[in-house]
């Protein structure tokens, strides 16, 4: 893994971000580059701000009301976390796949076009080609192409999971983001989400949270150990898992604490 | 004796549990028993085919055409009222809302829902009333359209706490789904939100007819009272429940005049089971497709 890290770009710049609930400090001086084409894992315990962090690359985070942030969070070199940032296109750019398998109760179709509708793109001959090749990158098109009329909620939570992955694709993610995307999957539904994880790499920038050591040094190319609000420790995936710099990182990953 | 104490306590409230059947048990009883006179010695197309209600002729005439045709009708015109008003009410607790501004409005919204009928009954006589009169130049301001415009302040509460319930009910994994592809507020309210709470919201609807249809005070003290095929939205007319109401009094005890008036209460029961049943079935549905439980 991570051979060629140096000739890689820089798709997303965290530069000294800071993220309060209220008066309570969920991230504190965040700093971390995130290469394009790349898998960057967040990893630590629960309530160390790694779902928050990721919140932060498509501005989810603004639905809470009581947050505060500063720093900066450079997208392909222009700050996201501007107030004037229009986050309806950022939203475009940085998908997400959330921890639980959350499609709509609509179709098959529907689900995916949706993006796609709210954007005002009516033409039916684009949306059907953009609903079939979407499904096929997220490696669900042979699963459900006799049944994209069905509700969606028929499909199994590997399936429904995959569903979600299209529907982030469809609209043209840049970047995707997967809030523990196999938390709520069976073992053999997570190898899939994996493997399409390693293929999507391809084509887009990929950042995903996870609870799983083991899925980390699979899919990822770097990782980044959070714990406290603090970035303990980024680096190369292979080099933190074999010899972390950190005493913390060491500790976590051996399972002495989490 | 501990297991005595538990069986004893099992059979009291077991008991107590079943009082309400017995009692709904009792009214069907009631009201099927004292309508069987009507049903049997009045002709049944007339009882409901013919608009002429005049029981104190002889012979008398027993036709309710028009007041079920004026129930409906206050109903309609109620819930035409009341159900954009209620829904809007709703969404923008449930969505638009500042926490301010939901603590300051929904006590109120209680408030109404708690009222009794009658002190409507009061404020639609002595102000909507002759508001109405003078605005739109009637000879009386009592008249279907009083009645259905207080009754859907009657009925807006109930939407409103029904529909809320509805929404907050779409889990909010939907709403976050859609926002993180790049939709708007509304957008994610109207294609999301809206549709995925659709059913429960027509629950709220139809519970809202229903309690719209059954309503007496109101329709008793502002319908208007004319027995006669209502002419317009303004007529005076009078309901199902406001000719049982206001006739019980007068009708002999076991007279056929009183039977029949038995008979229009279990046309009511009949239409509001129907609702009410609709209802159920509907918002059971509305559960599934979201993925709560059976």
């Amino acid at each position: 893994m991570a051979t060629s890290t140096n000739q890689s770009e820089i798709k997303v710049k965290v530069e000294n971000l800071n993220f309060y609930y209220g008066a309570v400090q969920a991230l504190k001086n965040i700093n971390i580059d995130v290469y394009a084409n790349k898998v960057t894992a967040l990893i630590g315990p629960s309530g160390c701000g790694k779902s928050t962090l990721i919140r932060t690359f498509n501005r989810m985070c603004d639905l809470v009301p009581t947050k505060k942030v500063d720093g900066q969070i450079l997208l392909d070199g222009e700050n996201i976390l501007e107030k004037h940032t229009d986050i309806v296109s950022l939203r475009r750019r940085v998908g997400m796949v959330f921890q639980k398998p959350n499609p709509f109760p609509k179709t098959i179709f529907q689900n995916i076009a949706y993006g796609l509708e709210i954007q005002g793109i009516k033409d039916k001959s684009l949306l059907r080609h953009k609903v079939e090749t979407s499904l096929q990158k997220a490696a669900l098109w042979d699963e459900v192409k006799d049944r994209l009329n069905q509700s969606a909620l028929g499909l199994s939570g590997g399936q429904q999971q995959r569903l979600c992955i299209a529907r982030a694709l469809a609209i043209e993610a840049e970047v995707v983001l997967f809030d523990e995307p196999c938390a709520s999957l069976d073992p053999i539904s997570t190898a899939k989400i994996e493997e399409l994880i390693l293929e999507l790499k391809k084509n887009y920038t990929i950042i995903i949270v996870t609870h799983n050591m083991q899925q980390a040094s699979r899919v990822s190319d770097y990782t980044a150990f959070m714990y406290l609000g603090d970035l303990i420790e980024f680096g190369v995936t292979k080099q933190i898992f074999t010899l972390p710099k950190h005493p913390k990182t060491e500790a976590y990953l051996s399972g002495r604490f989490g | 004796m501990n297991s005595f104490k538990e069986r004893a306590f099992k059979y009291v409230f077991c008991v107590l549990a079943y009082c309400s059947l017995l009692f709904l048990l009792g009214i069907v009883l009631t009201l099927v028993f004292n309508s069987l006179q009507a049903i049997l010695n009045i002709n049944q197309l007339q009882f409901f085919f013919s608009d002429d209600w005049a029981p104190y002729f002889y012979p008398p005439i027993f036709g309710t055409l028009q007041l079920v045709i004026s129930s409906f009708m206050v109903g309609a015109m109620a819930c035409l009222i009341a159900v954009p008003i209620a829904v809007c009410t709703a969404l923008f607790l449930f969505e638009l809302a500042s926490p301010r501004a939901r603590a300051f409005l929904k006590p109120f919204i209680e408030i109404l829902a708690g009222l009794p009928s009658i002190i409507f009954g009061f404020f639609a006589m002595v102000v909507i009333a002759p508001w109405l009169q003078r605005t739109f130049d009637l000879p009386s301001g009592l008249g279907a359209f009083t009645a259905a415009f207080t009754l859907a302040f009657l009925a807006i509460p109930q939407i409103v706490s029904i529909t809320e319930d509805a929404l907050s009910f779409v889990p909010k994994s939907f709403k976050e789904a859609s926002f993180a592809l790049g939709a708007n507020r509304w957008q994610t309210l109207s294609k999301v939100i809206i549709p995925a709470a659709g059913s429960g919201i027509s629950t709220a609807i139809i519970l809202g007819a229903s309690r719209v249809i059954g309503e007496t005070m109101v329709v008793v003290m502002v319908a208007g009272g004319a027995t006669a095929l209502p002419e317009s939205i303004f007529s005076p007319v009078r309901p199902m429940t406001a000719t049982i109401a206001s006739e019980m009094g007068e009708a002999a005890h076991g007279s056929l005049h009183f039977s029949a008036l038995f008979e229009i209460g279990l046309m009511l029961f009949v239409i509001t089971l129907i609702l009410n049943l609709l209802a159920t079935r509907i918002s059971k549905k509305f559960r599934l497709k979201l993925g709560h439980g059976r």
